[in-house]
């Protein structure tokens, strides 16, 4: 009797889509090795300019701007979505618990355009603060958020808010905590019973967060395009822009290989420094 | 051991601090809410009068229509498919032995972590160098790509936890291999399988960087259209869209909870 029925019919599906995907991909990584040619969709000879264009000081700021910009975004939300993932695990009440999932779930699959217009709403010269401030007579003139770093941040933050307290969480869920009880009646106080024994072991969630909040903020591009507005940009700005607006394919290409390499560069270099956090599990 | 004061403080600091959390990640929607009914154009704190003439000309506008249109024909195309591509491909994952499986799984959960953009433009360049127009199979090949990461978490999760003695006993009754998987594990799966439906569904139906690149006017999707109005129009009809979409979104996440356990399918149930 054959011990594995149906493994050729369940596994083509899967590696036909596999083979698409990397065609796709194999596309933008040939482009970006063809010269653009001004006035045509056709990519010229093989070239590496594109890759040499890639220093000059206006793309090579806008790779440090998506840098930063990913990393406030990730480290915010890490500090912000931790006590929401605790509570989550760890609340006693199933309701509650219910309407804390829900509430913290749902953002995720609103989508970044609908997440970003309410945003602008919120930040807008007549939005929501500003009009706020200014009746309680805080302010005179409105403050702006809008068009700024601070803006765009404050937007990704929410934008990644669920995926990190997903992941947080459920490092969170995985801690035996007889090793809390332990601690507790050895005489740790609340506070050192975080800092030295929940902390240290939900380090894989905390890894597997902020790596997951980096790729994702690298990956925006509504919400810098709409609350930057252009004059705070990210990788995935220049390479729409260059490629619809100007039709320069082949260096957009090379935009979205260097963006690649970056992120794995980074993500490399999180996972190798996360390594001896942990190693302090005792699992 | 009675509780100290300290500790007491400790909790109602806690607490105060989920709130505001709570309230940062509730905010915008509050907002765009009162924005939709609010009867000015102009944004106003608090609205003077409040109207649902924004969710008349929201429901009425074509673009939105249309994407709506377009939007759910590409869902249901995706979804589907990779459903059925990542149910299969989990069930090989979980029970089988295979050459370049971990390779094989690794290339199809890249989308998670390749940004929306890249794995957009690569479709559109493919399309144009095998001669294809921009028409929906591109649109849908792009997203079955994009949400079968999810499909392939959330069944491959329920295969785990499905108990195979059963299978085991149908086998041994005689069933032959074809009228176990359709009789018993099929059925068994179904919920992992509908969640991961679900999941691949409104992930598609929200998809908006990789469907900016894939998609021309004849085939924009919702979010796409939205993109558009809001960079030519500031009218709170966009503001009555989204609230729709946030009701509609969080209805079906209320739904996915209560017959699926959310938290069982995005593993953060704690072990009680």
């Amino acid at each position: 009797m054959n011990s594995q029925p149906f493994l050729r019919t369940f596994t083509a599906p899967a590696v036909l889509c596999a083979f698409g995907f990397l065609a796709a991909m194999a596309a933008v990584l040939q482009f970006s090795l063809r010269a653009y040619i001004p006035g045509s969709l056709e990519p010229g000879g093989f070239t590496l300019a594109n890759f040499a264009d890639l220093l000059k000081p206006l793309y090579a700021r806008v790779f440090l701007d998506t840098v930063w910009i990913a990393f406030l975004t990730a480290a915010s939300t890490l500090v912000i979505g931790y006590p929401l993932a605790y509570a989550l695990v760890r609340m006693q009440n199933a309701i509650v618990r219910s309407i804390l999932l829900v509430i913290v779930v749902t953002p995720l699959f609103l989508g970044e355009v609908v997440r970003t217009y309410s945003w602008i709403i919120v930040l807008g010269n007549n939005g929501f603060i500003n009009s706020m401030l200014r009746d309680l007579g805080v302010v005179q003139q409105p403050i702006q958020f809008m068009f700024t770093t601070f803006g765009v941040v404050v937007a990704l933050v929410h934008v990644t808010m669920p995926v990190m307290v997903i992941m947080l969480a459920a490092g969170l869920s995985h801690i035996d905590r007889d090793y809390e009880k332990a601690a507790a009646s050895l005489g740790a106080g609340p506070i050192r019973t975080f800092l030295t024994v929940t902390l240290p072991l939900s380090m894989p969630g905390v890894v597997a967060g902020v790596t997951t909040a980096f790729a994702w903020t690298f990956s925006a591009f509504a919400t810098p395009q709409l609350i930057g507005g252009g004059r705070v940009n990210m990788v995935s700005n220049l390479v729409y822009q260059l490629g619809f607006a100007s039709f320069n394919f082949p260096f957009a290409a090379s935009l979205c290989v260097a963006g690649l390499a970056l992120t794995i560069v980074v993500l490399s270099a999180l996972r190798l420094a996360a390594r001896p956090l942990e190693n302090i599990s005792p699992h | 051991m009675p509780r100290s004061t300290y500790q007491r403080l400790l909790d109602v600091f806690g607490k105060l601090a989920v709130l505001l959390i709570l309230g940062f990640l509730v905010l915008p929607a509050a907002v765009v809410t009162f924005a939709a009914f609010n009867d000015k154009a102009i944004l106003s704190f608090p609205p003077q009068a409040w109207s649902l003439r924004w969710f008349t000309r929201a429901i009425n506008y074509q673009d939105f229509r249309d994407g709506f249109h377009n939007g759910l024909i590409v869902t249901l195309w995706s979804s589907t498919i990779a459903l059925v591509v990542g149910a299969m491909f989990a069930f090989v994952l979980d029970r089988y032995s295979l050459r370049f499986k971990a390779t094989l799984e690794g290339v199809l959960l890249s989308p998670l972590v390749i940004p929306h953009f890249t794995v957009g433009l690569g479709f559109l360049i493919l399309a144009a160098q095998v001669g294809l127009t921009r028409g929906y199979p591109v649109v849908i090949a792009c997203h079955v790509v994009l949400v079968l990461p999810f499909v392939l978490r959330s069944v491959y999760v329920s295969l785990r936890n499905l108990d195979q003695s059963l299978e085991l006993a149908a086998a041994s009754l005689g069933a032959p291999p074809l009228r176990v998987l359709l009789t018993v594990t099929l059925p068994l799966l179904l919920p992992g399988l509908i969640s991961g439906w679900l999941f691949a569904a409104i992930l598609s139906f929200n998809e908006f960087t990789a469907s900016l690149f894939v998609t021309e006017q004849r085939t924009q999707t919702l979010p796409v259209a939205m993109y558009n109005y809001v960079r030519e129009f500031a009218d709170p009809s966009m503001a009555a869209l989204s609230v729709m979409y946030i009701v509609g979104t969080a209805g079906l996440i209320v739904f996915a909870n209560a017959f699926l356990g959310l938290g069982k399918v995005l593993n953060i149930e704690q072990n009680r």
